[in-house]
């Protein structure tokens, strides 16, 4: 199944995917995060989990960001594929 | 400000701004020739700094050097900083006439997110793109004269460190253009651009806010209309009522602001970036994720952290060692041509066994300082610094912070003063406070020579498995336990007296770098000479004030130099606290270097020093090093031995979590506005470095190791 909605916190290491909305953020998490390019339609890549798990480190744009499991569970996705 | 449409007279001030460790210090420093720091990490400046630039034609303007920010909507102290300067609105910072921001080639998108807001605004800027060298690399060019074009605003690509481009640069701001008043190139839904641009113009004509401020506001307000309660005093009724019922028809729409105003400038920044950038198709995975591959495996993680940590600490003693030996000669050759140039007597005794043995005690201990900003500097300029914080988030969010306060916890292994200057990247008070309230528990530089001094005398020098040295692993567990006990404290604190929502964590790692071996240098020279200074005035102070304390009054010429010093106002001085410094384990002659100590730690250092050059016999002080002479000392009541292995495991304690730094003080009152966290902080530390003490004391008698 390549294409399946998914929250960011859902994918493994290596996936690439689309985001299709923040519908679980808000505030000023949810404003940081637009600003910094994590907005509908952005093509996002899950780089890897922290050795305990927690944080992520995601890709986009070409700049690596990292943020918490509980703030990547709500942003939704559409999954594209593995690289 | 101008207003919009007029050109600006004469340019005075100019602000550096762009996003976090996007080169802006870089720039900075080549632009105005001062040092300030720069390292790969994003949040490295967060005060303002100031130079001179020399523009052509003689004309000199003011830049000032700003924290990074992503946006001009700010959530930690730093960011509120840069965006109220950048915006004219700072109360100690004059209006600035232009912005020039920094915007990384590398990552443009991102970078010129905050371009277009400064437009938005009308703030006149000029755009100076960084890491042109790192895009080429890559394979990717920027057009900038294009992109100059779409932005209507000066371009001018720059490799800071290099000197390129900054002439075009020192061009462009001189012939800035004023804002053109033009209608913004990106649009927003149509209704919520009118109310925009109403609420924008009723603020400048009604309440007399700058064009920029104007903007700024109108945007903020739209954004998160929860601030117009916070400011109802700031605006009449009819405004407010009127804002309110526009947003509401706006929420009718369907139109999310938040997203509307974020969307809509990306929307164009993407068209501009595929009409500019010009980047290979494929990237190869790159060196960073090779690196990071291994740097935050699941094991080799933490190994590699404390690997680096182990190699740190150990090479500051086994490679110290030999210039530290140098110095050590030095001064005492010095010491013997005063000695033989003057006539015995106190003049000479002030000199050689007062200013002197204080101050070079610690002088002695530069390289091991020198060595220890080395390897941070490494560590800072590489990149390795935010993968600390990834690697250690989880471990920060069980006592209640995140791994953003990780990296201003590491940075106090220099210094606290820093270190605590670093929470201001810190979005929740909360937090930072109790960032701040712990910091000093991590060992400072200043901690060294004191353990050094103590490890070296006490501790055997044997070697474990034939490589990692006792006194290297003593050393790294007075760094380690310092550490525990701050996460400790922090998560007592957020506990009980800072409780509050767990953080949210949303950092940048950027991508490693070869660390520049000048950058780390200059930071490794100018620490140095910090500690010089100190060690030329405070230190010089506080040793020879010891020495007369521990000379006078004096007895009689038949009286040994051991009861001279047990009689003097030192002497008495060190047995008026002995009561409470005895449970843990402590006499009068430690406590004698307990109170010369008390604003600035190393001084323990040169209080030894000093009182064994007091009390030793003339004549045989070049004999006796003082690690022998403290090794050696007894109580001449009890013939007790002053120091045990105990004793120095116990005084090693103590330093590791006793406050003892003026500075640390008044750098804490001046970032909580007060005395009211200092004073805590003392209090507690205090509290914490003689109880605990106390109880490792006690511990060690128990076990037997007390002889
Ligand atoms: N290759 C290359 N490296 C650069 C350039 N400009 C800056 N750097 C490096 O990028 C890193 C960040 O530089 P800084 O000047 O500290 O960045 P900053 O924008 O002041 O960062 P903050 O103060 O944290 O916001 C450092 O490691 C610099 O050596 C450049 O033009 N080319
Ligand atoms: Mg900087």
């Amino acid at each position: 199944m390549p294409h399946a909605t998914l929250l960011l916190n859902a994918l493994s290491p290596g996936d690439t995917a689309t985001i299709t909305g923040l519908h679980g953020v808000h505030g000023l998490a949810r404003q940081r995060l637009l600003e910094m390019g994590l907005m509908q339609g952005v093509r996002i890549r899950f780089v890897r989990r922290a050795p305990l798990g927690d944080p992520i480190e995601v890709r986009l744009m070409g700049y690596s960001l990292m943020l918490r499991d509980n703030v990547a569970g709500g942003i939704s996705v559409l999954r594209e594929g593995t690289k | 400000m101008k207003p919009a449409g007029k050109t600006p007279e004469k340019v005075r001030h100019a602000a550096l701004v762009g996003n976090p460790n996007s080169g802006k210090t870089t720039l900075f420093n080549a632009l105005t020739g001062l040092r300030h720091k720069v390292a790969n990490y994003p949040g490295v400046t967060v005060e303002k700094k100031e130079g001179r630039l020399d523009l052509p034609g003689g004309q000199e303007i003011t830049l000032f050097d700003l924290p990074g920010t992503y946006s001009m909507h700010p959530q930690s102290p730093d960011e509120f900083l840069a965006t109220e300067i950048m915006l004219g609105m700072s109360a100690h910072t004059p209006p600035p006439d232009l912005v020039v921001c920094a915007v990384d080639a590398t990552n443009l998108e991102r970078n010129l997110y905050l371009v277009t807001q400064l437009i938005d605004c009308h703030i006149p800027v000029v755009v100076a793109l960084t890491m042109v060298d790192l895009a080429r690399q890559q394979g990717t060019t920027v057009d900038a004269r294009t992109l100059s074009r779409l932005l209507g605003c000066a371009v001018i690509p720059v490799v800071a460190h290099r000197g390129e481009g900054l002439d075009a640069l020192r061009e462009a701001v001189l012939n800035v253009a004023p804002p053109n008043g033009h209608a913004l190139p990106w649009k927003l839904p149509e209704e919520l651009q009118k109310e925009w641009d109403r609420v924008r113009d009723q603020l400048r004509d009604t309440y007399h806010l700058s064009v920029p401020a104007a903007s700024h506001e109108a945007t903020a307000l739209l954004i998160s209309p929860e601030l117009i309660a916070q400011r109802v005093d700031r605006y009449d009724p009819a405004f407010v009522e009127q804002l309110r019922k526009n947003v509401q028809k706006l929420d009718f729409l369907g139109i999310d602001r938040q997203t509307a105003f974020v969307e809509s400038r990306y929307a164009w920044i993407r068209d501009a970036v595929a009409r500019t950038v010009h980047s290979p198709d494929r990237v190869r995975p790159s060196l960073t994720d090779r690196i990071d591959r291994i740097v935050t495996h699941r094991v080799w993680g933490f190994i590699i952290f404390l690997a680096i940590m182990a190699l740190m600490f150990q090479s500051i003693f086994s490679w110290a060692i030999v210039p530290m030996e140098w110095i050590a000669g030095g001064f005492e050759a010095l010491g013997q041509t005063i000695g033989g140039a003057l006539p015995p007597g106190d003049l000479r005794d002030l000199l050689v066994d007062g200013a002197l043995a204080g101050v070079a005690a610690v002088v002695t201990f530069l390289p091991q300082i020198m060595f220890l900003f080395f390897f941070l500097g490494l560590l800072e300029d590489s990149g390795y610094m935010a993968r600390a914080a990834f690697i250690m988030d989880k471990l920060m969010s069980k006592v209640g912070l995140h791994g953003k306060s990780f990296i201003p916890l590491l940075g106090s292994f220099a210094c606290a003063i820093p270190g605590i200057m670093a929470t201001r990247t810190i979005e929740n008070p909360k937090d930072r406070l109790a960032t701040i309230l712990v910091a000093p528990l991590m060992s400072c530089s200043a901690r060294l020579p004191v353990y050094s001094l103590l490890i070296a005398a006490f501790i055997p020098s044997t070697m474990l498995f034939g490589i990692v040295s006792i006194q290297g692993l003593t050393l790294l567990s007075m760094y380690l336990f310092g550490m525990v006990m701050a996460l400790l404290m922090a998560w007592l604190f957020k506990k009980t007296l800072l409780r509050g929502a767990p953080p949210l964590f949303i950092m940048e790692l950027p991508a490693y770098k070869v660390p520049s071996l000048k950058t780390v240098l200059l930071q490794v020279w100018e620490r140095a000479l910090a500690f010089l200074k100190t060690a030329g005035t405070i230190i010089l102070g506080v040793s020879i004030l010891l020495w007369a304390l521990a000379s006078y009054p004096k007895l009689g010429d038949g009286a040994s130099n051991a009861d001279q010093l047990e009689h003097s106002y030192a002497g008495k001085a060190g047995q008026s606290i002995e009561p409470l410094i005895r449970p843990l384990g402590f006499d009068w002659k430690i406590g004698i270097g307990l109170i010369s100590s008390l604003l600035q730690r190393e001084a323990f250092v040169s209080a030894m020093a000093t009182i064994y050059n007091v009390q030793s016999e003339d004549g045989t002080e070049s004999e006796l090093t003082l690690q022998e002479a403290m090794k050696l000392d007894r109580d001449p009541a009890t013939g007790e031995l002053t120091f045990t292995l105990l004793t120095a495991i116990c005084l090693m304690v103590y330093y590791v979590l006793a406050m003892q730094c003026l500075s640390t003080v008044a750098i804490v009152r001046r970032e909580t506005n007060g005395w009211k966290w200092p004073a805590f902080q003392i209090a507690y530390m205090t509290a914490l470095a003689y109880g605990v003490t106390f109880l490792v004391y006690r511990g060690g008698l128990l076990l037997g190791w007390g002889t």
